[in-house]
């Protein structure tokens, strides 16, 4: 059961970004004594005070047997001293080296970071640059408008062309038909004319005809001789 | 501000048994108390970027001391031993 009327969230907390880690830890001398120990005494005893302190102290246990000194306060003696020496030597260096790990570690992460900004950025303008591609949009429907349209345009005038074509044909079937026929018709009458009019010559005729080219023949004859 | 919500630090020496007496000793009080001191110990000595030596050898010396106190009727005992 969801109580709807609780708030989810009341406090602002957020978990990044984490704060970063502070340089420096607290001040401690000599290795095992913070700092703020010599502050809290300082207003009272000035600066020796707690060495004074220390100083009484140890006088103290040592005395009443509180610390006892046996094998074992030897051991601890040479292991302290063993101890820093070491630090007081190597230190240094262990602290450079660690510091180049974790220097590496953050480059390579803040590497990552960039890269990941960087991929962001470059898909924000891509996003960008598509955006105004969109406001061409118009332009690409008018053109392909006017492309359909020329299309259309063509294939009428196409077909109109071939409407065009065929109806001269049909009608040039026609002329040539009827020049055809004409031209049958003229020939057959000549011919028809040619033979009826050689059918009518009859021999008797052809004589006469013959006789009088012969007559006339022999005029012209005469009336050449004549005039030469 | 209020005397039971400051930190150890802050408190006067006068006021120190009013103080004890307002923080609450149950198990989860303590646990809490506990918790609370190791995790403020550790932001203020061990997770820092540049740290030295101080914050565990402030641990082994203190480890040091209380296991010195732990043994300590065994030192007395043993020290009381006559030289040979």
């Amino acid at each position: 059961v969801l109580h709807t009327t609780r708030q989810l969230h009341t406090t602002q907390q957020s978990l990044a970004p984490v704060p970063p880690l502070p340089e420096k830890g607290g001040e401690v001398r000599h290795g095992l004594i913070p700092e703020e120990f010599f502050q809290f005494l300082y207003p009272k005893t000035g600066v020796t005070g707690p060495y004074m302190l220390g100083t009484g102290l140890l006088l103290y246990l040592l005395s009443k047997e509180i610390y006892v000194i046996n094998h074992e306060t030897v051991a601890a003696v040479c292991i302290l001293t063993v101890l820093v020496y070491g630090i007081k030597k190597f230190g240094a260096d262990v602290a450079a080296f660690a510091d180049k790990l974790n220097e590496e570690k953050v480059t390579t992460a803040l590497a990552m970071k960039n890269e990941a900004i960087q991929a962001l950025q470059t898909a924000i303008e891509e996003e960008k640059k598509e955006q105004w591609r969109v406001e061409g949009r118009s332009y690409l429907f008018d053109a392909k408008r006017n492309n359909i349209a020329m299309l259309l345009e063509t294939n009428y005038r196409e077909r109109l062309l071939t409407v065009y074509n065929e109806v001269k044909k049909r009608l040039d079937y026609q002329v040539a038909m009827q020049n055809l026929k004409r031209q049958k018709e003229q020939d057959y009458m000549i011919q028809w004319v040619e033979k009826n009019v050689v059918q009518s010559i009859t021999p008797q005729q052809q004589k006469e005809s013959i006789a009088k080219c012969i007559l006339d023949l022999k005029a012209l004859s005469k009336s050449a001789h004549a005039a030469v | 501000g209020p005397l039971s919500e400051r930190p150890l630090m802050e408190v006067r020496l006068g006021e120190l048994h009013t103080w004890i007496s307002t923080c609450t000793f149950s198990p989860q009080g303590l646990l809490g108390a506990v918790q609370k001191a190791w995790s403020s110990y550790c932001a203020k000595y061990i997770h820092v970027r540049r740290g030295g030596p101080a914050g565990i050898s402030m641990l082994l010396a203190g480890y040091c001391l209380l296991s010195y106190g732990w043994n300590y009727q065994h030192f007395s005992k043993t020290s009381l031993e006559p030289p040979i």
